[in-house]
């Protein structure tokens, strides 16, 4: 009779640990800029995995394992945020979802890789995927995909002959201002100003006067936030008057705001904007972000929620949580959106984690970005 | 030609609200012999309490400017001198020096926590739209900067030196105990003083804020630049301030624009290391004078 009980009893235990590690969370760590000079993109990324971390949730998780979110703030300093990827692997973390600055990923990813931890980046130096780390991958294409879809634009649609380059110093704006020299130079199209500018300066008024003596025909800016707002109102200022065309964070929501009349006028190209709203799962995110925000996504927001899906959906295509096989499966994947809809748009990885899908040329009119062509993936 | 005069404008445009956070410095200095760490954040937070004014007052924007001078008066000026600078300058100066870097970073936390570590888009007063002159097509929100911040900087001399408030106030800056025995209310000069200083830094603040954006961190920058500026031009003079704001400002942006811009944040260091190294009293400063 005894013998029994003890066997009833521990029957029962098992069943309720096996229930409760059912229902163990699956820990993520998003590690972001949510203060200093990256805190426009990072709440934004921030924001966009709150909703998607919420949608996965409703849905049963991934594996059937509920998601547990930790936000840590990297204050937008590189040292701080490779301690903070440690910190969020010692908590156990499955992925890591940041950071958006590429001088932080690019001192922060070696802990993740190093642990076998897939991180999901907002990154967009072109350095990032070329260290070799099959545990990096970008939620949007990387500069050199980015900027030469810009080479058409200038070449055919602007005919430009000479063109100024202002670019913020720092490894984001590095690398793509030496992309976008190297395509001009292929093209045929002389770069006449080439003005580096420091990450968080106040005062344009010399990079503008530089830009406007140089007898560019246009001007390719690419800067962080707060730094294109300062430019595009010096720029207005002094009557910059040649076309300012740059690539993503140019015509973002928040420049637009900063900025305000400045802005006008400013072309993009964007790898995805929330603008794009004939694109059905965009247009459901928007509304979505903007009943619970009360504001306007940006681009960094999608790259969240992206990151986030995906993070679940090829989870569930390897069917168990390890790093390992989840980078290996992410090489060379392509999510077709017709299957995967959180995706947004048709996505594909290569294999080393940069990604390619089809793109957006954007113009500020009336204060609002608006999408004046299509790009197809390259 | 074109740009050297738009890159000498905005130099002095610029300049001319460093002077005016820098001649704060000064009057600091002489009211309380200490030097005010926070005259950066004191610039910082006024555009904040504008917006404040905006946004949550539904105030227009001269209700709102109205509204940011009143309480940086009351808050920078007043409550600084009442519950900071009274109670803690009987311990030494070093003391209220530190007390000041505390208040820094107390104003700009407290700012990120209320309104964000981002940048918040501000209304300029001027109009932003360039003029033609003389074929240079110049930015006319920089000339009506540096023409504002010189009419401010005329009158509070013109104030100072003319009137019998300021030449009290001036006697005060000299020797408290003497002005006393002549019957200046010392303690009223004093409040003056810090009250002035406050009306000032909400006056760069509305000026420099369109150009900088709203953000928590600005105080940093303006801080250091304004008090490399007091002490190039010279700390106790107010002229001092003056030349000093205009002088970095302007070199600022010609080095920049025709030397290099990768070390122009170098610039007022090496002024600075200069200046010690020749003058130390400053560029208009007097070795043992105090007069403001």
């Amino acid at each position: 009779m005894y013998s029994k009980f003890v066997l009833a009893v521990s029957a029962a235990l098992l069943t309720l640990v096996g229930a409760a590690q059912a229902q163990e969370a699956v820990e993520i760590g998003v590690v972001v800029e949510l203060s200093g000079a990256g805190a426009p993109a990072g709440t934004n990324w921030r924001d966009g995995i709150r909703i998607a971390v919420e949608e996965i949730n409703a849905e049963g998780g991934i594996l059937g394992k509920p998601v547990k979110v930790t936000e840590y703030d990297t204050q937008t300093d590189p040292q701080i945020s490779r301690a903070l990827v440690q910190k969020a692997i010692d908590g156990r973390a499955y992925a890591i979802w940041g950071t958006i600055y590429s001088g932080s990923t690019l001192v922060n990813m070696l802990v993740a890789q190093q642990n076998s931890v897939p991180q999901f980046v907002g990154s967009e130096a072109p350095t990032i995927v070329e260290k070799g780390n099959p545990f990096v991958f970008r939620t949007s294409s990387g500069a050199q995909k980015g900027v030469p879809a810009l080479v058409p634009y200038f070449k055919d649609t602007l005919k430009a002959k000479k063109v100024g380059v202002a670019w913020v110093n720092n490894e984001f704006g590095r690398g793509g201002r030496n992309v976008f020299i190297a395509e001009m130079k292929k093209a045929g199209i002389e770069v006449v100003a080439d003005v580096p500018s420091e990450q968080a300066q106040t005062d344009y008024a010399s990079d503008v006067s530089k830009l406007k003596q140089s007898g560019a025909d246009a001007v390719f800016v690419y800067m962080n936030q707060e730094e294109s707002a300062r430019f595009l109102i010096e720029a207005k200022k002094q009557d910059l008057s040649m076309p300012l065309v740059g690539e993503v964070t140019l015509t973002e929501a928040k420049v637009i705001e900063l900025a305000g009349p400045a802005a006008e006028g400013a072309i993009a190209h964007v790898g995805i904007t929330a603008t794009a709203d004939q694109v059905e799962g965009i247009a459901a995110f928007r509304e979505k972000f903007v009943k619970t925000f009360k504001r306007v996504p940006t681009h960094d927001a999608i790259k969240g929620y992206i990151g986030a899906w995906t993070t679940k959906y090829v989870t569930e295509l390897v069917g168990k949580f390890d790093g390992e096989a989840f980078s290996e499966k992410m090489h060379g994947l392509c999510l077709p959106a017709t299957k995967y809809p959180r995706i947004l748009l048709d996505t594909c990885w290569d294999n080393r984690g940069e990604m390619s899908r089809p793109s957006f040329m954007v113009q500020v009119r009336n204060g609002s970005p608006v999408v004046i062509g299509t790009v197809p993936a390259n | 030609m074109s740009q050297f005069l738009q890159i000498l404008l905005s130099g002095l445009a610029t300049g001319s609200i460093y002077a005016l956070v820098a001649i704060g410095f000064a009057l600091v200095w002489q009211a309380a012999q200490t030097i005010n760490f926070a005259q950066g954040e004191f610039v910082m937070l006024p555009a904040f309490l504008v917006l404040v004014g905006l946004n949550y007052f539904d105030l227009p924007l001269w209700g709102a400017l109205l509204f940011g001078l009143g309480m940086s008066i009351l808050i920078l000026g007043a409550a600084f001198k009442k519950l900071v600078v009274e109670p803690i300058l009987p311990h030494g100066g070093i003391t209220l020096v530190i007390a000041t870097i505390a208040l820094g970073i107390l104003i700009r936390e407290s700012v990120k926590e209320f309104y964000s570590a981002e940048g918040q888009p501000y209304p300029s007063v001027l109009p932003s739209d360039p003029i033609n002159i003389f074929g240079a097509v110049v930015s006319l929100q920089d000339i009506l900067n540096l023409v504002l911040s010189l009419g401010i900087v005329v009158l509070l001399t013109l104030f100072l030196n003319r009137t019998r408030t300021g030449r009290c106030m001036q006697a005060t800056a000299q020797n408290p105990a003497v002005a006393e025995i002549l019957g200046v209310d010392v303690k009223r000069m004093v409040l003056y003083t810090f009250l002035i200083n406050a009306a000032l830094a909400a006056l760069a603040s509305f000026l420099i804020t369109p150009v900088y954006l709203a953000k928590f961190s600005n105080g940093e920058t303006l801080g250091l630049i304004a008090f490399i500026a007091a002490i190039v031009g010279g700390f106790n003079q107010i002229r001092g301030a003056l030349v000093g704001g205009l002088l970095i400002g302007v070199l600022d942006n010609l080095v920049a624009t025709y030397i290099t811009a990768e070390y122009r944040a170098a610039l007022p260091l090496i002024l600075l290391i200069l200046i010690i190294l020749v003058r130390p009293q400053g560029i208009l400063g007097t070795p043992e004078g105090r007069a403001v």
